[in-house]
């Protein structure tokens, strides 16, 4: 709540700083002293179970897992008791007591999510940026031999050819595949369970749907039967058997499949809300001026639908912009199909350069930082 | 003892003040209602009374006790919303309960209280409900029944029947207005568009406009001898004619001239106005027929609603910035295009000077 | 829409039949998994799933009694056995050179070029006549394909479940999705409504800040994260992955569910402190239970997220038998049992039940998540 304005100018401003300190005192301490409180009681919990029922495995996951989300309770449980406490809503002091604690409760409850975002994304740009510059252990300063190293990386730039080539297919056939199952299946009485089935696959893992496809592309000599359903075809039809994930070039489009396929469903649930979301009339006076299905779907559907195109578009852009965990699980890079963000593991992990991995990953953060504010920018837009 | 009593009470968002001080004394057990056109400041006002909106200026007391820096809960006011405000997930008994359940009142008093509350307004029934299962008007009957729990000093209602059909408004209407009776002692401040609710309800009338209060008075005061313009054409519907004309005559009574016509009219006027021009105001009840040309105004006839009961003839005047409504009983019939003079009491006409005041207030 | 007169039946049906190929397409690869994760280990590599339900036909070699063991009747040397052993099936062709494993129809009798006489009979019995004694402990090669009847069993999944770690896996799995998940929604939902209806200063910059940071994409943060837990000593520990995964989660939760709380009724919560409750107890008492479709669906996002997650869990998890999530498990195994369908496909679909479970049980709260804020970054 405003107070209401003082006259004497200084006065006030030295009063507001004062105020000002206690309240980011106070907030800090009750933080402190509730974050402290919930984490001991965890702590006494966990030994004392553990104490009476040592080395039962389940138990103690059930344990580490209930205690974990409890302390999380427990901080806010406590550090707003406190405050109430410290600042009663009774007795003789009422208004100011609510105003001081007014003035300290926002921060109780946002103190955590300011902390983490803080240290889990805030953090790790700025280290990232500072990391770049230095040598494979992030001890020794590098200047900018990393950035120029992966100017003339070959690794590097196959997975930058490859990252367009996913940048260019995916979204689009991910995007095309959405519209259709989204306009067709609006238009059967079965439609909803279609969709529920078409959208199945965003549940599944990226790698448990690695192992669904490898086991499409499965591939044993010719004249031996074929389990991999693709083979299966291809040799049906007259043709060869292939190991499709090793050709060279083409296993690219074999992996994008994978991703197409999970994320079909996504696309399809928005394009879906967005088709429904067309005025009635707009149809009805297509269909009254003699337009066929197709050309209502090209000329008067998708045109009102193009904000909501965009931002599907660029959600998927973004998705591939990062994946990983298909290419590891199905290639791990092998036979010219790496990509970014495996290629930025491989460098932490196998590689064990800290500074390379990092200016791959900010290469990531600098091609998918415009793609997502544009993002949310036309999300905000549309939902105004 | 529990008046509500605002002194130079101003509110600003940034830098547009909405509110450019108000005084008001609103007297203990007392019904006011606050009308005025939209975004005039009239939930804004009450909202100060409630805590609800930080003062920006001037003192606000609440009974003996200043309250611009106490928090709603404790300013011991109840307020009843447009939109019902109910909790939607809890139950018509948990809703009327949950304040006394915050203040930790024991249970058995939290059950009478909620009982009591719901037996003035038949709500007993439906207690276990939540508020989808009841129709508008038990929602609002609800939303009542949770501020009389509060057993406030002061009611505030935020136009609570504007979201009801007109039958059942009528019918909450006459339930406030029982309400109140059996409860002389708390004050109740009432906002509404709506005149009827306005003039039935109210003990006093305040009219606001552009965050000003224009007249503030009993519903047969502002009715009969309204201050300004805009409080004479606020009240009343359709609202008061106006036409121009010029003083003749000043003294214990005033004659005006209206082009054609003449009037003599029984309101006292300063020499200094002989001259000048005034607005004349007649409403369209007190108009009637004249036989042809012996009226105060000649006038075409444009447009005749019929509405059963009454007839409302506009009519084309010369000199007149609107068309001038004459409401006339039962059934009448006019042919579009036929001139007709109106004429009407003196008594009950009302003169504003240049500035919209009117001559009684000068 | 489609209620309009005179709508073209042909066109119709075109819809129904695409609609059904584009849900075949889209479930038949699930499909095969489940199917192959119940059949026979020996049928999954010599047939495809989609014949699962007719006889598999199996080349096998059986090797015949040794020839020392021929008894003489009627002139000839006589072997008599069957191929199938103790067991039992059926012959549709069998053969005597590798070249030509089905030249001969159950019950012919096919000649060698030394004068011995091979039948192999439906129900698996074999003849051998050799026309002098013959000798050697070496039998005769016989290629016999077999019709067997398609063969079930949960045997695969027994294997993965407590032979191969996925049991433990999938606990751990649990152990770090159920606080992943319901920790980041507590604290986003706190800030979530702090942003929404409280009052203090820099409030729109946080929340321009916080949403802002939804474009830091995942792997950005894993060094320095990785550096900064080893300098504190967290290392690699459930809490570790909580807090990371609450950390690239929360931007998106806020975001979310900071839209929906400042979109309940103003007067609602004006009631509420008219009634005395403090911020504390309008967000425990109102906010909390009104919100529940917007926290609903991230709970679910941020479920199937984690869930599904490999690469935060291979950062901050270690790789081994203790720690290993499914995902990661699962990976592993596509390395070092690339060929092992049956454990393969079993363990896939352990992995995916789950997520797929919740998927269909709370699809009306996911769709209503997807549409209010499709910006899901990571
Ligand atoms: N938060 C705000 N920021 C800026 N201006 C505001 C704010 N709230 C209200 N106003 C302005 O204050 C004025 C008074 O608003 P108020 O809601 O009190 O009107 P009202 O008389 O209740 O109208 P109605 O009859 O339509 O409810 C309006 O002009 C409005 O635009
Ligand atoms: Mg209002």
């Amino acid at each position: 709540m405003a107070l209401s304005q003082t006259s004497a100018a200084p006065v006030a401003s030295e009063t507001r700083l004062v105020s000002t300190l206690t309240t980011a005192f106070v907030t800090l301490t009750v933080m402190a002293a509730g974050l402290a409180a919930s984490v001991a009681v965890a702590v006494a919990g966990y030994v004392l179970i553990d104490f009476v029922f040592p080395d039962s495995k389940l138990l103690d996951a059930a344990l580490v897992m209930v205690l974990g989300v409890a302390a999380c309770f427990g901080y806010f449980w406590a550090s707003n008791k406190l405050l109430d406490t410290l600042y009663p809503a009774s007795g003789a002091h009422v208004a100011a007591n609510l105003t001081k604690a007014n003035a300290v409760r926002p921060w109780l409850f946002l103190g955590p999510a300011v902390i983490v975002v803080g240290l889990y994304l805030a953090y790790p740009v700025v280290n990232s940026i500072w990391l770049s510059f230095h040598g494979p252990s992030g001890e020794t300063w590098a200047g900018t031999s990393n950035y120029e190293w992966l100017a003339r990386d070959g690794g590097f730039r196959e997975s930058v050819r490859n990252n367009i080539l996913w940048l260019i297919v995916v979204p689009a056939a991910t995007t095309f595949f959405g519209l259709i199952a989204a306009a067709l299946t609006d238009r059967i009485a079965w439609g909803n369970i279609a969709k529920s089935l078409i959208f199945m696959p965003m549940a599944i893992s990226f790698v448990g749907a690695s192992v669904i496809w490898k086991f499409i592309y499965d591939y044993r000599p010719a004249g031996s039967e074929q389990i991999g359903l693709l083979n299966a075809i291809v040799t049906g039809l007259g043709g060869d058997p292939q190991a499709w994930i090793t050709v060279p070039f083409w296993n690219n489009f074999f992996l994008m499949v994978v991703l197409i396929w999970i994320q079909t469903g996504f696309a399809m649930v928005i394009l879906s809300a967005a088709l429904r979301g067309i005025p009635e009339e707009t149809i009805e006076a297509a269909v009254i001026d003699g337009a066929s299905p197709f050309q209502i779907f090209y000329k008067i559907k998708v045109p009102q639908i193009w904000a909501t195109i965009a931002v599907v578009w660029t959600t998927i852009t973004i998705l591939v912009l990062k994946v990983f965990d298909i290419v590891l699980a199905m290639t791990n890079g092998q036979w010219g199909t790496q990509v970014l963000a495996n290629y930025m593991f491989d460098w932490m992990f196998r590689g064990l350069d800290f500074g390379r991995a990092s200016t791959i990953a900010l290469v990531i953060m600098l091609m998918v930082a415009p793609i997502m504010a544009w993002n949310i920018y036309e999300t905000k837009k549309g939902t105004k | 003892m529990s008046g509500v009593l605002m002194k130079n009470i101003r509110k600003s968002y940034g830098a547009t003040e909405v509110i450019h001080g108000i005084d008001l004394e609103i007297e203990s057990g007392e019904f006011v209602v606050f009308v005025g056109p939209s975004g005039c400041g009239k939930s804004t006002l009450l909202r100060m009374i409630a805590g609800l909106e930080s003062i920006s200026d001037g003192d606000m007391y609440i009974g003996a006790e200043r309250v611009n820096d106490i928090p709603p809960s404790q300013r011991g006011i109840a307020m009843v919303f447009q939109s019902y405000a109910l909790y939607p997930h809890m139950s018509v008994f948990d809703n009327m309960a949950f304040g006394m359940r915050i203040a930790k009142r024991p249970r058995e008093e939290i059950d009478r209280r909620v009982k009591e509350a719901a037996e003035i307004l038949r709500l007993t029934p439906y207690l276990d409900r939540l508020p989808k299962a009841l129709s508008g008007g038990q929602r609002q009957r609800v939303a009542i029944g949770r501020a009389i729990v509060r057993n406030p000093k002061v009611f505030l209602f935020d136009e609570p029947l504007s979201n009801l059909d007109a039958a059942l408004r009528v019918a909450t209407r006459i339930e406030i207005a029982k309400l109140k009776e059996s409860m002389p002692n708390s004050t109740m401040i009432y906002v509404t568009h709506d005149q009827v609710e306005a003039m039935t309800l109210a003990d006093r009338i305040v009219v606001l406009s552009a965050g000003r209060i224009e007249q503030v008075g009993a519903p047969i005061e502002l009715y009969e001898r309204p201050a300004n313009l805009f409080v004479a054409q606020f009240i009343g519907s359709p609202a008061m004619n106006v036409q121009r004309a010029k003083i003749e005559k000043t003294g214990e009574s005033t004659t005006i001239n209206l082009g054609k016509r003449k009037a003599d009219l029984p309101i006292p006027s300063p020499g200094q106005l002989a001259g000048a021009d005034v607005h004349l105001g007649v409403r369209p009840e007190d108009l009637t027929i004249a036989s042809n040309g012996g009226g105060l105004m000649d006038g075409r006839v444009n447009i005749v609603e019929s509405l059963g009961e009454v007839t409302n003839v506009y009519l084309d005047v010369e000199n007149a910035p609107q068309p001038i409504v004459v409401k006339l009983p039962g059934v009448q019939r006019f042919a579009r295009g036929e001139i007709v003079s109106v004429a009407a009491q003196p008594s009950k006409m009302h003169l504003f000077n240049e500035n919209g005041r009117s001559l009684l207030y000068l | 829409m489609n209620t309009v007169v005179g709508t073209r039946p042909a066109l119709t049906w075109a819809v129904h039949i695409a609609v059904f190929v584009l849900v075949a397409i889209w479930t038949i690869p699930t499909l095969g998994i489940l199917i192959s994760s119940f059949r026979d280990k020996d049928q999954i590599v010599t047939s495809g799933w989609w014949t699962a339900l007719a006889p598999a036909e199996r080349n096998i070699v059986a090797r015949a009694a040794p020839p020392s063991e021929a008894v003489e009747e009627n002139g000839r040397w006589v072997l008599r056995g069957n191929v199938f052993g103790e067991a039992s099936g059926s012959v549709s062709a069998f053969g005597i050179s590798i070249q030509r494993p089905t030249e001969f129809a159950p019950g012919v009798t096919a000649e060698t070029r030394d004068g011995e006489t091979v039948a192999v009979g439906e129900n698996g019995d074999y003849i051998i006549t050799y026309p002098e004694q013959p000798e050697g402990e070496r039998g005769q090669r016989l290629f016999v394909t077999t019709l067997e009847p398609p063969k079930f069993t949960t045997e695969n999944y027994e294997t993965v479940l407590f032979s191969e770690g996925i049991g433990q896996s999938f606990i751990n799995t649990l152990t770090v999705t159920i606080p992943a998940t319901v920790i980041p929604i507590l604290i986003a939902a706190y800030a979530a409504y702090a942003l929404a209806w409280m009052e203090f200063p820099g409030r729109a910059l946080l929340l321009a800040t916080i949403v802002g940071l939804i474009v830091v994409p995942l792997q950005m943060a894993l060094i320095p994260l990785l550096r900064l837990y080893n300098d504190i000593g967290v290392g690699k520990s459930f809490i570790g992955i909580w807090l990371a995964h609450t950390g690239f989660g929360l931007p998106l939760a806020i975001y979310l569910l900071r839209n929906y709380m400042a979109g309940l009724p103003r007067e609602i919560l004006e009631s509420a402190r008219v009634d005395g409750a403090s911020d504390f107890e309008i967000f425990r008492k109102i906010i909390l239970p009104l919100s529940f479709p917007a926290l609903a669906s991230f709970a679910i996002f941020q479920f199937l997220w984690v869930w599904n997650d490999l690469l935060v869990a291979t950062v901050f998890l270690g790789n081994n038998e203790e720690q290993l999530v499914m995902t990661g498990r699962l990976r592993e195994l596509l390395g070092s049992r690339g060929g092992n369908w049956e454990i393969l496909s079993a363990s896939a679909f352990v992995a995916i039940i789950v997520p797929i479970v919740v998927f269909f049980a709370l699809q009306r709260y996911l769709v209503r998540g997807l549409l209010a804020g499709s910006v899901k970054g990571g």
